[in-house]
């Protein structure tokens, strides 16, 4: 993939986190029966397998710039996820692709840019902040971590790599946290003992770009 | 798991198929979940929408119709709607006079018509929303995503298309809606869980000899586990929170005993019989009782009891003429 995410890219990103979110379907939603309702994974499920209907064709991609692809596949998540994760990943995926701009591919330093303007507009949404139980818990940190290792000079893979890394400490950090937000908020003391599935979620997000960056 | 249906993935469009079969004077799209009723748009009237995930039935579709919804829209099993279905049923309704989208308190719904409702105002189309927020078992705070919207939705259904049937303007509708809404406490108990279709699996185990005090609407567990006990007891303690949170002593109220999906109608009147009493004891007056499932989650055994302090503009509006699937009168 070499140092730098273009439209071919993006759209490699998109499909492999649909692939990850299929594999884990069974697991996001046993996470959300425990301490939502039931249905994350499945959800999520059809609202990526969604984003990847959306992508543009390998003739087209040639063509495209990888905040379009991001900004069509955010697109198709709102249009077809619904719940809260619907609005959330969907914002998330169209401030990432507007951040890139016009550019026709985009470097290390671009990409953490994006993951920030992606939490930014969870955060406007959602509301909610670190401590949580949310995906806020896993984005936050992966965003700090990109930052970072940016700044140590890794380029885009290595940064990708210490984002997911930290996305899914931070997703098992939400274990012993008692949710403020979202419908595991119901339970109070109760929703402690319990992973986040918001947070499961995202890290498989995080992993399948630190996957897609890393290849050769 | 053992259901009526012919495939987990599709139990909305086919109920939704059935509910057009059966109700020709809606127009359903079961594909795209959408229930409007059939002389929308009404020039110069404000229209009600509302909606939120399936499995409340006969919420919100069943109250599609005069007097009461002009469209609903109907997201996969205990998820929101998406903004794509609410903005169709929101310009399918528009006769000029602006739309009303009444939403229950969930963290998902609530963003997905709040994205609806900026879409809709790119086609001025003037919108005001009300959020339901009945269920006294969450405590509102900066700590939870707030109480969550449950049974009181039928009387703000029922209430403020009443008075957007009488020709009142956006404002108007919407400020009774929030003055239902203020008047309003609801507590549920589960019996049982449920099982959404997809997932095959119940959302939650309750061993023998257990209830589940204070569940929302959607199989999710409650506020406490705690023994099981009888009708008169689960009355009391619903009835309790729901006092504990807005003193009913000297009201004239509105009372629904709903049963939760799995409950007999028989064991439903048990409670009302309960809570007819109860509320007497403790000074409060019923004037105008209901007993049914009408706001539903799937399967689950159970129920909720919704209050409303009612004022006489209220009761005038909830008496007036009513036609949908489910809530029909001509008093």
């Amino acid at each position: 993939m070499g140092e730098h995410l273009d439209a071919r890219g993006a759209a490699a990103w998109i499909r492999h986190a649909a692939e990850l979110v299929t594999a884990d379907a069974g697991r996001l939603t046993r996470l959300d029966a425990a301490i939502g309702d039931g249905d994350h994974g499945h959800n999520l499920d059809r609202g990526f397998t969604a984003a990847v209907a959306a992508l543009p064709d390998e003739a087209e991609l040639a063509g495209t710039r990888p905040g379009k692809v991001l900004i069509a596949a955010g697109r198709a998540i709102v249009s077809k996820t619904g719940g809260a994760s619907g609005p959330l990943y969907g914002t998330a995926l169209r401030r990432a692709g507007k951040a890139f701009g016009d550019a026709s591919e985009a470097d290390a330093a671009a990409v953490g840019e994006a993951l920030k303007a992606a939490l930014d507009g969870i955060q406007e949404l959602g509301q909610a902040n670190e401590g949580d139980k949310t995906m806020i818990d896993a984005l936050a940190p992966a965003a700090a971590a990109y930052r970072d290792a940016l700044a140590s000079g890794a380029g885009l893979a290595a940064c990708a790599r210490a984002a997911a890394d930290a996305a899914e400490a931070g997703a098992d950090a939400t274990v012993p946290m008692q949710a403020r937000k979202g419908r595991a908020s119901y339970l109070g003391p109760r929703s402690t003992g319990h992973l986040d599935p918001g947070a499961a979620s995202t890290a498989l997000v995080l992993r399948a770009l630190a996957d897609v960056t890393g290849r050769e | 798991m053992r259901k009526l249906i012919n495939d987990p993935e599709n139990v909305v469009a086919d109920a939704l198929r059935g509910l057009a079969a059966a109700h020709p004077s809606l127009r359903v799209d079961p594909e795209n979940g959408t229930v409007v009723r059939a002389d929308a748009p009404r020039a110069g009237r404000v229209a009600l929408v509302s909606g939120g995930g399936s499995g409340h039935e006969p919420l919100h579709a069943g109250f599609v119709g005069r007097g009461m919804l002009d469209a609903a829209c109907c997201g996969q099993v205990f998820t929101s709607p998406v903004p794509d279905q609410i903005i169709a049923a929101t310009m399918a309704v528009n006769g000029g006079a602006g739309v009303l989208h009444i939403v229950k308190n969930y963290t998902g719904d609530v963003l997905n018509f709040r994205m609806a409702a900026e879409l809709a105002e790119d086609e001025e189309i003037e919108v005001a929303s009300v959020i339901v927020n009945d269920d006294v078992a969450v405590e509102d705070s900066l700590f939870t995503a707030g109480r969550r919207g449950t049974g009181a939705t039928l009387f703000v259904e029922k209430i403020a298309g009443a008075l957007a049937e009488e020709g009142a303007d956006l404002a108007s509708v919407a400020s009774i809606a929030r003055e239902v809404n203020e008047r309003s406490r609801s507590f549920g108990v589960a019996l049982s869980p449920c099982t959404v279709p997809a997932a095959g699996e119940p959302t939650f185990q309750l061993e023998d000899g257990e209830m589940e005090l204070g569940i929302g609407i959607h199989g999710e567990p409650g506020r406490e586990r705690v023994p099981l006990a009888d009708a008169d007891a689960i009355v009391d303690a619903s009835l309790s929170a729901i006092d504990a949170d807005m003193p009913l002593s000297g009201s004239e109220v509105l009372v629904l005993v709903n049963g939760m999906g799995g409950t007999p109608l028989m064991e439903q009147y048990i409670a009302y019989a309960a809570a007819a009493r109860w509320l007497e004891g403790h000074g409060a007056t019923v004037v105008r009782p209901l007993v049914g499932p009408y706001v539903t989650s799937l399967e689950m055994a159970g129920c909720m009891i919704s209050v409303c302090r009612l004022t006489p503009d209220l009761t005038r509006l909830w008496d007036a003429p009513v036609d949908t699937p489910a809530l029909r009168w001509d008093r």
